[in-house]
């Protein structure tokens, strides 16, 4: 397992130095960092000072190295367009989305994992038939669409809940909630089920199918020809066994549901890195491109090190390959 | 060649495949669906009432008609009502349509060839040029696609001069798209071509001495074509919902050459004020565009290719 | 006679589909006795394993019993609700199926599964069903139960595995025991050791084996009676010695002599010729007419009905005496 882990990690890094590249040369290549910096007045010592300056004047590997080097420190430069550290913005909005894909991914797991059970044990019944064919508009519905039906019904019409922003948050010195005032909580809500619908429907989805796939297999047969009770063969064997391809799709859509919350945010105005993505793509602010592209990269990276290491303790006949090396 | 994929169309259009057809009713009305928006849409020129992109039919008193109502100060009457600059809904959703399928038939098209080729020569030369290309799609497919979109159309973007950015933002939308739908293609050709590659009929035309290129695209393309149609489909219902979202998002069709996405965002902006008929028209008409492609996709594959379910 | 435990008559497994009702297991009628060892014989699809199946209640829908009655200890359980059924299940009734590999659930330790199960079925606490957990591994030949118990299931070879699944399977004492093909997967050293497991426990416990299988000499070693099915029906059924020593449907006929013999004279295998017809597609009459050499008139109009000739009874109408004056004429 060790050998495992240690393989992955590897291809971790590889996958995070390739991004990186990409990031590292979106600020070389795209647009004149320079032009940037200076705007329109400038004289010759100018573009050269802030050339050295910003490193322009090293070969490639070295400027890449620099890159990566501030880049583990969390030093992006400075935004082109707010002219603060990019370190600094990120950090600000970080806790909005985390708390957004926070909700919505414990929202689509609790809903996508029992509904998928339950499609998947009354697999003929009329309820079951309608939530499956509900799920099959739903993952056809772009997901900005969601958000404004849901805008229009709960704050338009029936005027419940707030339709942007995070309501009042509360500062704790580094982490900003709107988890402890009434207007944050109230606000959350349906930029959460916006974002945690796709993937609740994709995550049921899942689960009932590997369900089916398992109930029929031999040692759900043999379990219920030893006369167990239903609960114990549905799930007590048959959802353990599911758990394992379930757990890959959760993660990878753990990592979705922070991608996914770029359209949330703008939907809602949420006040998160991915709303802050988008107006960076607008005015073509590469600083914070580079260090969101960055920033998604990690928490991709080690949501399927952490999904690949889960498997472990869910599945014994992966744990033997350890003495096998 | 031309032979061997007239079989294969033949066989793809013998009588399972149509009888299969006829006895669903979802792909018969999604297939209606699409074809009438589809032809909707191209023939928008010959039967629109207005041109949304001649600012010189605009009247702005006519802003903000309701649906079938006279305009209080024109007596003008719109089908679907207009919009704050007196556009004509009606008219700017059959445009718009045309820009989304523009742009969905296009990114798909490119993406189509793109990881047809790379698929073919990954899979039959194999070696370090597969593993390259592997990696890659690996690296791409660890972001979902939407993100690469962005991502792709944020560079390019960044690469255009500013006088041109509206311009060309259409054709970086569809290389933007396209770019990030190659890897699905790529892979499953890659797949059925290293499959395909090591059966008897390939090794005997090595045999006779035909050239690589030609049993590429001789024996093993019409092969693995079944499996790219059923791509393709569910990759159009998956660009037309990505540029709708990039350009809701504002980073997709610019305001002057509104898509179904630019419309519907510019209609979102009138949800509280009461003009409902600015968002709700191109939101259907997204949604049924989207769905019906989508189910005709799902039927596709079911009817073509059972494996790949 | 012993006591009788199973009576099964005119048993009936069909499947709906598109093009209308099939009939998998067509009127079958046996019975089995306390203690008695059953095989049953026959090419794949001839309907044994669904047999099987129907009598425990687990027929995969859409499959289902569409006539005829199980009668168990003098109890009918066709008709009974899967509560009541899944009570009978590895209590009274237990089934033993073809793979032991896919048996296992793969995530429990095996002392888990059969904690469980004797749980399920009996009265105990944890320590006395772990202790009985072992006892069971141990009378099915694993050796050093104690710390084999905590084991998973891939850790044992695939005969090791079987003895497991036949534990699963005594755990709740049961009178009776469906086994369905249960040594073809293994390596052959391994099928006569798992056998005769099989049959020296259920012999010291007194329970019945429905011994499910297409390998003749599996039946002829274990089996005390057999029955030859064809086509979802019961071609011929007796005494596993008779039946092996003289057949009488010409089915059975050919069957035995498709088995190759150890001692005596070396003939030539038999083949019979063509293949079993499919469920869609069975010939009117008696369904191995297209295949028997023996066909006469009333093979195409009529099915035989179980004729009784010396100890055995065959579907036949060879065998019918009207029909045999005719023939003699």
């Amino acid at each position: 397992m060790l050998a495992f882990a240690i393989r992955r990690m590897f291809q971790s890094i590889i996958v995070l130095l390739v991004v990186g590249l990409v990031a590292f040369s979106m600020f070389n290549f795209v647009g004149d960092p320079v032009d940037s910096m200076l705007g329109q007045e400038r004289t010759d010592a100018d573009v050269e000072r802030v050339r050295i300056q910003l490193g322009l004047d090293q070969p490639f590997p070295v400027q890449y190295y620099k890159f990566l080097q501030g880049a583990v420190k969390g030093d992006f430069g400075i935004s082109y367009r707010q002219g603060r550290p990019v370190s600094q913005i990120i950090a600000e909005r970080l806790p909005a989305t985390l708390e957004l894909a926070f909700v919505s991914a414990v929202l689509a797991i609790i809903f996508g994992v029992a509904l998928g059970i339950f499609t998947a044990i009354r697999r003929n019944g009329w309820a079951a038939n309608t939530i499956m064919s509900l799920s099959l508009i739903g993952v056809s519905l772009p997901t900005f669409l969601i958000g404004i039906l849901l805008i229009y019904i709960f704050a338009v019409e029936l005027g419940w809940l707030s339709s942007f922003g995070r309501g009042d948050v509360v500062d704790l010195g580094w982490w900003r909630t709107g988890f402890l005032t009434k207007s944050g909580l109230l606000a959350i809500i349906l930029p959460a089920i916006t974002l945690g619908l796709y993937q609740m429907t994709l995550i049921m989805r899942i689960v009932r199918a590997e369900m089916l796939e398992v109930l029929r297999t031999d040692y759900i047969k043999f379990a219920r020809a030893r006369g167990l009770s239903k609960r114990a063969v549905n799930f007590g064997h048959a959802l353990k066994n599911t758990m394992v391809p379930v757990i890959t799709v959760t993660g990878m859509q753990i990592g979705s549901i922070i991608a996914f919350a770029i359209i949330t945010e703008t939907v809602f105005q949420w006040p998160g890195v991915g709303l802050l993505f988008i107006n960076a793509i607008r005015f073509v602010d590469i600083p914070i491109m580079a260090a969101y592209l960055m920033l998604i990269s990690v928490m991709f990276v080690s949501i399927n090190l952490i999904v690949d290491l889960l498997y472990f303790a869910i599945d014994p006949r992966l744990r033997l390959d350890k003495t096998k090396g | 060649m031309f032979n061997k994929i007239h079989d294969n169309i033949f066989r793809a259009l013998n009588s399972d495949f149509l009888y299969s057809f006829k006895h669903s009713p979802v792909a018969i009305v999604s297939f209606i669906v699409a074809l009438t928006l589809v032809l909707g849409a191209v023939l928008a020129p010959f039967y629109a009432p207005h041109n949304p992109f001649d600012p010189a039919t605009l009247n702005l008193m006519n802003g903000f008609s309701a649906p079938m109502k006279p305009n209080q100060f024109t007596g003008e009457v719109f089908l679907l009502g207009t919009d704050d600059q007196g556009r004509d809904v009606f008219s700017t959703i059959l445009y718009g349509m045309r820009i989304s399928l523009f742009v969905g038939f296009a990114a798909v098209t490119f993406a189509m060839v793109l990881g047809v080729s790379l698929g073919l020569i990954a899979g039959y030369v194999g070696g370090w040029l597969d593993a390259l290309m592997m990696r890659i799609a690996d690296v791409q497919l660890t972001f979902p696609g939407i993100l690469v979109a962005m991502l792709i159309f944020g560079i390019a973007k960044g690469f255009t001069p500013i006088d041109q950015r509206d311009q060309m933002a259409i054709w970086v939308l569809i290389i933007a798209i396209g770019l990030s739908e190659w890897v699905q293609v790529a892979r499953v050709v890659r797949g059925a071509t290293l499959v395909e590659k090591n059966k008897e009929y390939v090794q005997a035309a090595r045999l006779n001495g035909r050239r690589s290129g030609g049993i590429l695209i001789g024996h093993i393309l019409p092969n693995v074509l079944g499996s790219v149609l059923v791509i393709a489909t569910i990759s159009l219902a998956l660009a037309i919902i990505a540029e709708a979202t990039l350009s809701f998002l504002g980073v997709g069709a610019p305001p002057t050459k509104p898509s179904l996405g630019t419309l519907i965002r510019i209609g979102q902006g009138y949800l509280f004020s009461g003009e409902w008929w600015i968002l709700l028209f191109p939101a259907v008409t997204l949604l049924a565009l989207a769905l019906s492609v989508n189910l005709l996709g799902d039927w596709l594959r079911d009817a073509l290719n059972p494996k790949l379910k | 006679m012993s006591e009788i435990l199973l009576k099964i008559k005119d048993l009936i497994v069909e499947f709906p589909t598109r093009r209308g009702l099939l009939r998998a297991v067509d009127k079958v009628s046996f019975e089995i006795s306390k203690g008695e060892v059953l095989g049953i014989v026959g090419e794949s699809g001839a309907g044994k394993s669904l047999t099987g199946a129907a009598i425990i209640g687990l027929l995969e829908p859409p499959g289902r019993i569409g006539g005829g009655e199980i009668i168990f200890d003098g109890q009918r359980i066709d008709n009974l609700s899967d509560e009541e059924m899944r009570s009978l299940r590895g209590k009274r009734i237990a089934m033993i199926f073809q793979d032991p590999l896919t048996s296992l659930n793969p995530l429990y330790r095996i002392g888990e599964q059969l904690i469980e199960t004797i749980q399920t079925h009996l009265s105990m606490d944890n320590k006395q069903a772990r202790t009985r957990a072992i006892e069971l591994l141990d009378e099915v030949g694993i050796p050093a139960p104690e710390t084999r118990i905590d084991a998973y299931p891939h850790q044992f070879s695939g005969g090791m595995r079987q003895r497991v699944v036949i534990a699963l399977a005594l755990a709740g004492e049961p009178d009776l025991i469906i086994a369905d093909e249960p040594t073809t997967a293994l390596d052959v050293s391994v099928q006569a050791q798992i056998i005769s497991l099989l049959k020296s426990l259920c012999k010291e416990r007194g329970t019945a084996i429905m011994l499910i299988t297409h390998d003749m000499g599996v039946i002829a070693e274990t089996a005390d009676r057999m029955a030859v099915m064809y086509s979802g029906q019961i071609a011929e059924i007796g005494k596993t010695y008779d039946l092996i020593r003289n057949p009488k449907h010409p089915y059975s006929v050919g069957l035995m002599s498709s088995i190759p013999a150890i001692k005596g004279d070396v003939k030539r295998l038999v083949q019979i010729p063509g293949s079993m017809p499919r469920l869609n597609n069975i010939p009117k009459g008696c369904s191995f007419n297209p295949r028997c050499e023996k066909v006469f008139e009333p093979c195409y109009v009529k099915r035989s009905p179980l004729i009784e000739v010396g100890n055995s009874s065959v579907a036949c109408w060879l065998y019918d005496e009207e029909y045999k004056r005719v023939k003699a004429k």
